[in-house]
């Protein structure tokens, strides 16, 4: 008895214990609320359910969470300008492939030339960002807070303020499925950018190089590291994640809706590294954290919507429950309670050793 | 007798994870008297300190505190200066991109209609300091001036605010004899108004000229509190370290002048606008060669045009027998330079990392970011270092910042090490370090000259460049004004060319 309760409390204090806590007691409240979240079935040859619905739709989200880890550890700020980024990027392949009109059903130019340009374009947003941030030091938020309002306006220009359809099969594979194969295609491709992600963190130094940078950028220069190199690099990466997340919500709905693509989603994404257990302040980052972290956001965003919450209530309810799951993160909580309790019981010590003398 | 204790700790135990920091110490500090804290490094000195002030995680487990004679609960340091204490910690905690004035009356600013009135606290700051014979602008940013000059703000800062008891915690560690001087004649003039002073240093000939008591702590116990007049000091080594030890033996080889004429570097008018004016210099393989000087005259400055730290914006320099364009710190890493600095907090440590992340992060840069070390040789480094240079540390994946001070400057030292140089440069670097271990780290110095390696040693401790430098140069206002060859070097020809004057 006594050495499990040690186990246990050595288990609350390993890093991502409380990541996955979070998403446990999301995933719980489902199973009592909504009996059938965890079916899964197959329709018309797609798996099929709520749980596979959190899994797909959190693709995304996980792939900007990547970007926004890196950018919030090196930096200590966030990109604000992924959701305009990913429009962007939509934009520009849609248009390339539609030829400048507003529905086709050919293509007209190749879709790999497409989706490179799309890439491209977004990498490029990254670099500016990176740019203002590494190299102008201009504080992130505001820095990011450029292409966050001016990016819609810009992919409006190319689209010329219409939604422009794509109506090719081969449009809609990375956004529906590949084949026959039943797994949603978003999830391979989120499981791709991971693996690439992870592969590079372990075998280069980069993920070291970018928490000393975040740390402490004077001592990084002196031992040799280019902090201004780094940071560009992190937001050039967030770029390039923006711009794959827009290729898939953008493949999802075989357009480009230039006021819609990721609208709002770089709340989620920054929300996704805070909740698992990252400093936004910068710093030691936990990839695995941002990742489970992004999948809670999904699952509470899925969860609400089955509960019937509509969705312009949505964001009060999220908010909600986001502010007991950062809180209950917070180590300063935990302080906060004991010195209460610990200085109420001083107190009546002294009071007692003050009586008796 | 007992009204004169004016702070009394009894039996403070204080555990970190891993870590039994403080075991059962007690602690007297008496009206008007310096006593003096005195232990090796990791010894608990600063977290005595910390639980005594109530610092944020420095909760003590079980203890007392007594302030004259009434048992008090200090919740925070703003909590302990209310009730007479105030306190300037090892790491100085200003903010450096606030004025001197600002940081002077943080907390406790001047106000006039509901606002801050600048013009009074900008006065009153400037008064405060001439006071001390500090002479600084008080509108400046603080980041401006060095750690010393940090340092004495931070010191002017606690005194200025009425207390009992006043702490000070390795504050003579980045100061040079004059600015000790004026702190002793401080400490002088508060001992006589009857405050207490908790003093910890690593300089023994400090405690010994101020101190009435010392109290030696070694492995977070009391070994016991001494009148210093009764502990000689080699007893009192003894007592810190547990074993008898002479720290002040020779440990220059004699005659050890091996012909040192392979030139390894060379510097022709380099200078950087503002902070060094243009100088040449010479150095050759397996010299130990001093930077001595006042603070504020340009050592730090030298070393760090050469190293890249501050880009030079004249001037040319040829190591190992090439012409090196020096853009950033990376490029003379490549080439085989190291380079210590003197401000382990701001530019050294990287806090939230790993003892083994932070001695391998200079080797890692060096050879790139995608030759990463494995796993397996990075734990060999840090372990082969935190045996060789006795790392007290709980684990090596322990982060830094949970180490002592003195330990952490020996991570340091570790990562530059690793890197293996050819010229390593060395800005204060027994700075907070225990007296043994200086001397085994002036030993090493000596050790890595004689295996061929170029050291550029800077101190504020005249006489720990004596025990080291084959040659010294002497700096002045930014300006390198003289040399002095082995058999000149002491400290009276030192102390001389220093104060220059009429040569
Ligand atoms: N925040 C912390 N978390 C964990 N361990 C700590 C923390 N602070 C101090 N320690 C440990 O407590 C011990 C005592 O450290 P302390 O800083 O008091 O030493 P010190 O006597 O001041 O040494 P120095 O002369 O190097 O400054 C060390 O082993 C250190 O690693
Ligand atoms: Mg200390």
């Amino acid at each position: 008895m006594n050495n499990k309760g040690f186990s246990l409390k050595d288990l609350t204090k390993k890093r991502l214990f409380m990541p996955i806590a979070c998403l446990v007691v999301v995933l719980l409240i489902n199973l009592i609320k909504t009996p059938d979240f965890f079916n899964i079935s197959i329709n018309n040859g797609v798996l099929y359910g709520y749980i596979i619905d959190v899994i797909n739709r959190g693709s995304e989200l996980a792939i900007l969470a990547i970007g926004m880890t890196l950018v919030a550890s090196s930096s200590g700020g966030t990109d604000i300008s992924v959701g305009a980024i990913a429009a962007v990027a939509a934009a520009v392949i849609t248009n390339i492939l539609s030829g400048g009109t507003d529905s086709v059903s050919e293509f007209h130019a190749p879709l790999a030339v497409a989706i490179l340009a799309g890439l491209l374009v977004a990498v490029l947003c990254g670099m500016w960002n990176g740019f203002l941030v590494a190299s102008l030091k201009i504080q992130p938020m505001v820095a990011t807070l450029i292409l966050y309002t001016a990016g819609r306006g810009i992919a409006q220009l190319i689209t010329r303020g219409q939604i422009t359809y794509i109506r090719v099969d081969a449009y809609k594979v990375i956004g529906s499925q590949f084949g026959h194969n039943p797994v949603p295609a978003p999830i391979y491709v989120a499981i791709f950018m991971i693996v690439v992600a992870a592969l590079f963190l372990k075998y280069t130094a980069f993920g070291l190089y970018v928490q000393t940078v975040g740390i402490n950028a004077k001592a990084a220069r002196l031992v040799g590291l280019n902090p201004v190199k780094i940071q560009f690099l992190c937001y050039m990466i967030c770029g390039l994640m923006a711009g794959i997340a827009g290729v898939i919500y953008s493949s999802r709905i075989y357009s480009c809706d230039a006021n819609n693509i990721g609208l709002n989603v770089e709340m989620d994404a920054i929300l996704a590294v805070a909740l698992g257990g990252n400093s936004l302040a910068g710093g030691k980052f936990s990839l695995p954290g941002s990742l489970i972290g992004a999948y809670t956001i999904q699952a509470l965003t899925t969860s609400l919507y089955a509960m019937g919450v509509s969705s312009d209530q949505l964001p009060v309810y999220k908010a909600i429950v986001v502010v007991i799951i950062v809180s209950l993160q917070s180590p300063e909580l935990y302080k906060l309670i004991k010195h209460h309790k610990k200085t109420g019981a001083e107190k009546k010590n002294l009071i007692k050793e003050a009586v008796q003398s | 007798m007992k009204d004169e204790v004016v702070l009394e700790m009894k039996n403070v135990n204080k555990t970190f994870p891993g870590v039994k920091a403080l075991t059962d110490v007690s602690f007297k500090l008496r009206k008007g008297e310096v006593n003096a804290l005195m232990g090796e490094n990791g010894a608990g000195k600063s977290t005595l300190i910390k639980v005594l002030t109530g610092v944020k995680d420095y909760e003590m487990d079980s203890g007392e505190v007594r302030i004259e004679g009434n048992p008090v609960v200090i919740k925070s340091p703003q909590d302990a200066q209310r009730k007479g204490i105030s306190t300037v910690y090892q790491e100085v905690n200003l903010c450096s991109n606030l004025t001197v004035a600002e940081n002077l009356y943080a907390d406790r600013e001047p106000m006039k209609f509901g606002l801050i009135d600048w013009k009074t606290m900008n006065r009153k700051s400037q008064e405060l300091l001439s006071s001390l014979d500090i002479n600084i602008d008080v509108t400046k940013v603080l980041s401006n001036y060095s750690i010393a000059m940090q340092q004495m703000v931070a010191i002017a800062r606690a005194v200025d605010m009425d207390c009992k008891v006043l702490i000070l915690d390795e504050p003579t560690s980045s100061l040079d004899d004059q600015e000790v001087e004026k702190l002793f004649m401080l400490m002088e003039r508060l001992k006589k108004q009857g405050v207490g002073i908790v003093f910890v240093t690593h300089f023994l000939e400090q405690v010994y000229r101020i101190a009435e008591h010392i109290t030696v702590l070694r492995n977070g116990t009391l070994v016991g509190e001494y009148e210093t007049k009764n502990l000689p000091r080699v007893d009192l080594v003894a007592k810190m370290m547990g074993k008898s030890f002479d720290d002040l033996a020779e440990i220059k080889s004699e005659g050890g002048s091996t012909k040192k004429d392979e030139v390894i570097l060379e510097a022709k008018g380099l200078g950087h606008k503002g902070t060094i004016k243009p100088f040449d210099l010479v150095l050759h393989k397996g010299e130990v060669i001093g930077l001595a000087g006042l603070l504020g005259s340009g050592r730090s400055e030298l070393v760090r045009s050469i190293y890249g730290a501050d880009k030079a914006d004249e001037g040319e320099l040829d190591f190992k027998g090439k012409k090196l364009l020096i853009g950033a710190p990376i490029d003379a890493i490549k080439n085989g330079m190291a380079y210590l600095p003197e401000d382990r907090k701001e530019e050294g440590i990287i806090a939230d990392l790993s003892v083994r992340e932070n001695i391998i992060i200079a080797l890692q840069a060096r050879r790139g970011m995608f030759k990463l070390i494995s796993r397996k040789e990075q734990e060999e480094f840090a372990d082969k270092y935190i045996k060789e240079i006795q790392i007290k540390t709980a684990s090596r994946e322990t982060p830094i910042k949970q180490l002592s001070g003195g330990n952490q400057q020996k991570v340091i030292i570790a990562r530059w090490l690793l890197t293996n140089p050819d010229f390593l440069i060395l800005d204060e670097p027994t700075r907070g370090i225990d007296v043994g271990t200086k001397t085994e780290i002036q030993k090493l110095v000596l050790k890595l000259a004689s295996d061929g390696m170029t050291v550029m040693f800077i101190s504020s401790e005249i006489e720990e460049m004596i025990r080291t430098c084959s040659r010294m140069l002497i700096m002045r206002d930014g300006r390198k004004v003289g040399e002095l060859g082995e058999q000149e070097i002491d400290q009276m020809n030192i102390m001389k060319a220093i104060a220059g004057g009429n040569e």
